[in-house]
């Protein structure tokens, strides 16, 4: 490997042996790629014409009009997702491979996968628990109508940590042509590191919108973390200025009991999926079972990124339970005309908290995606 | 001398026949019994899991038996009393741990238990040769000997420093994937004579043996000895005979034919 892969303590790669090469196969890809103008510009082109980039900048109408909403909603696929697959799929081509797998919990990402699948022209297969596979029937669809196979996933919990379990086992026999095509800023190193950087593209758009909208920078920025890479994402042009940074963990039926997926907040330091980080797990280091409302934020690990910011206090991490981000889903949709996912709601009810008590602060919230894909599940909560 | 060094010894030419089980499947009660059936059969070195809930390296069988344990409540320290009461019913034969860094990572003091419990070496599954120089240097403070694995597509470089690390045995794997899942009897002598040449310890077959001439096709690389896993598991699921399979893998290691 090149970089250490570290964020402080956090980080690395443990993985089996096995896998090693590949993992320096795509670090050195990475790094080769950033420094190429080509690849810089192909992607930039695919951002701009094919997904929609920039995306805009709104401020808040009828909410408080210190709230400014960065909208990754209206990115082609409907989430962030979709910056770092373009990132990723164009490496894969960069090394040559044939096949792309990724793990999928409420399916987003698996459609961002299908898409550049798609697109690219790979052959792509996409790890789902088969407990996901039968709540996103829809999402389900939408993979295979963009040409993607699914797998549904029968070991552990089937729900995501065992999607990407399945990916590595894939990716362990696979690897010659297969690119792995991991859907957050988590996972062993190079993946944190590329993947914030796909992302990157979020927080210096936000930047420069705040500066031209509003003449500033923001007080605070604001973004719902599950492995973290929308929060990264549009996090790292601010860690080095004087900005708060504040990531939403999804408190699920309250931080008191074991149902929720806030890994930062009640986590120890463990090794999962590749890296070490904050993980959810029992006294013996078994991995427990978690719950959000959001699929996306349900997940026992955290991008080593977030385990380095707490820790050093450059970031505050918060919950907001499966009400608080309903009730935030509901006011968006009412008052602005907006339904964005339940993960967003996540950010934007913390930042509806802190609007109240900062009337005269500036707050930048990422709204990660769109809610088209929760809008069954919100008729069934909010009935 | 170590137990694992002793064990080379004694065998001298012939190869070494080790056992995995994992500790705990699917009963602890069930799971010591197992670990006597397959020393009675012959095993010369005793491999044990102690179970982790996301096994990343392993396939469907050995999955399958770490959510048998956990199933049954086992907890790690179940797995070391396991180990502890082996020591204490046998003396000399080597006992390895195979686990995942987190349940490591979990216990302070993890290999200071374990080197108590009476366990010779530990393999942490996801701790590749780049990662391992702290663990490694715990194990060794510990006493018990440290294991990695060297595959098909490691690079010479990174031998050389599994070679350094490795002392027990080095873990052998021929072929890309996940434990279980290989068609078997296929084994890279260009590995062990790449192991050779960077100076390690004694190289030992761990994925694809299954059947006794997997055993022949492994020793006749030039390898000191194999680990036969998934399919002694597969027979603890299905309730049958461990220790007669065991007898009959190990008598291949006795045929001189192929143990050099």
């Amino acid at each position: 490997m090149r970089l250490s892969g570290r964020f402080g303590r956090f980080g690395g790669a443990y993985v089996p042996e096995i896998l090693v090469p590949a993992l320096e196969q795509l670090e050195a890809a990475f790094l080769d790629a950033q420094d190429d103008p080509a690849f810089a510009s192909e992607l930039d082109g695919l951002l701009a014409n094919y997904a929609g980039r920039p995306t805009p900048l709104t401020q808040c109408r009828n909410l408080p009009s210190n709230i400014f909403l960065k909208r990754e909603d209206l990115l082609h696929g409907g989430a962030h997702k979709t910056n770092q697959v373009l990132g990723q799929g164009l490496l894969a081509k960069r090394m040559g491979k044939t096949r792309l797998i990724a793990e999928t919990g409420a399916g987003q990402h698996g459609v961002a996968t299908a898409i550049v699948g798609a697109l690219l022209d790979f052959e792509t297969v996409i790890y789902m628990g088969a407990e996901d596979v039968e709540r996103q029937k829809l999402n389900v669809f939408r993979m295979e109508l963009m040409g993607a196979r699914l797998v549904p996933v029968e070991s552990g919990g089937r729900t995501l940590k065992d999607a990407i379990n399945e990916a590595l086992r894939d990716w362990s026999a696979s690897f010659e042509e297969t690119h792995y095509l991991l859907g957050t800023a988590a996972g062993p190193h190079p993946f944190p590191t590329m993947v914030r950087e796909f992302q990157r593209i979020i927080g210096k758009e936000a930047r420069s919108q705040m500066i031209d909208q509003v003449g500033r920078l923001p007080d605070a920025v604001v973004a719902c973390v599950g492995g973290g890479s929308n929060a990264i994402g549009l996090f790292a042009d601010f860690i080095g200025e004087d900005v708060r940074l504040i990531g939403v963990e999804a408190a699920g039926k309250g931080l008191d009991g074991e149902e929720h997926g806030a890994t930062l907040l009640r986590g120890t330091r463990g090794i999962l999926h590749g890296a070490e980080t904050y993980v959810l797990q029992d006294g013996d280091g078994q991995i427990a079972d978690t719950w959000s409302v959001s699929a996306g934020l349900d997940y026992p690990a955290v991008g080593p990124e977030h385990a380095h910011l707490k820790d050093t206090g450059r970031a505050d991490y918060v919950g907001v339970t499966d009400a608080q981000a309903l009730d935030a889903f509901k006011a968006l949709a009412e008052s602005e005309g907006i339904l964005c996912a339940f993960e967003s709601a996540h950010a934007l009810a913390h930042a509806l908290k802190l609007a109240e008590r900062e009337p005269d602060s500036a707050i930048l919230v990422g709204l990660s995606g769109r809610g088209d894909k929760d809008v069954a599940q919100a008729q069934a909560l909010l009935a | 001398m170590s137990r694992y060094a002793a064990m080379f010894e004694r065998l001298n030419s012939e190869g070494a026949f080790g056992a995995f089980l994992m500790l705990g499947d699917p009963d602890l009660e069930t799971s010591a019994r197992l670990l006597d059936a397959v020393i009675e059969g012959g095993a010369d070195m005793v491999e044990v899991g102690i179970p982790f809930s996301d096994p990343v390296a392993d396939g469907p069988v050995i999955q399958a038996a770490a959510q048998r344990a956990l199933k049954a409540g086992v907890r790690v320290g179940d797995c070391l009393d396991l180990i502890e009461s082996l020591r204490a019913r046998n003396s000399s034969v080597p006992i390895g741990i195979l686990t995942y860094a987190n349940i490591v990572a979990a216990r302070p003091g993890f290999m200071s238990d374990a080197a108590e419990a009476g366990a010779d070496s530990l393999l942490i599954a996801d701790v590749p040769a780049f990662e391992a120089e702290p663990f490694a240097r715990e194990m060794q403070q510990a006493g018990i000997e440290p294991v990695l694995i060297a595959a098909a597509n490691t690079p010479d470089e990174t031998l050389r420093s599994i070679a350094s690390l490795s002392k027990a045995y080095t873990y052998c794997v021929s072929r890309v994937g996940i434990t279980g899942t290989h068609a078997g009897g296929q084994f890279d002598a260009q590995l062990i004579d790449r192991l050779k040449d960077a100076g390690a310890a004694s190289p030992v077959f761990g994925f694809g043996i299954s059947k006794p001439e997997h055993v022949g096709a492994a020793l006749a690389t030039g390898a000191k000895g194999v680990i036969c896993g998934s399919a002694i598991v597969d027979l603890v699921s299905r309730r049958e005979d461990v220790r007669g399979f065991v007898q009959s893998l190990k008598a291949v290691t006795r045929n001189d034919s192929v143990a050099e």
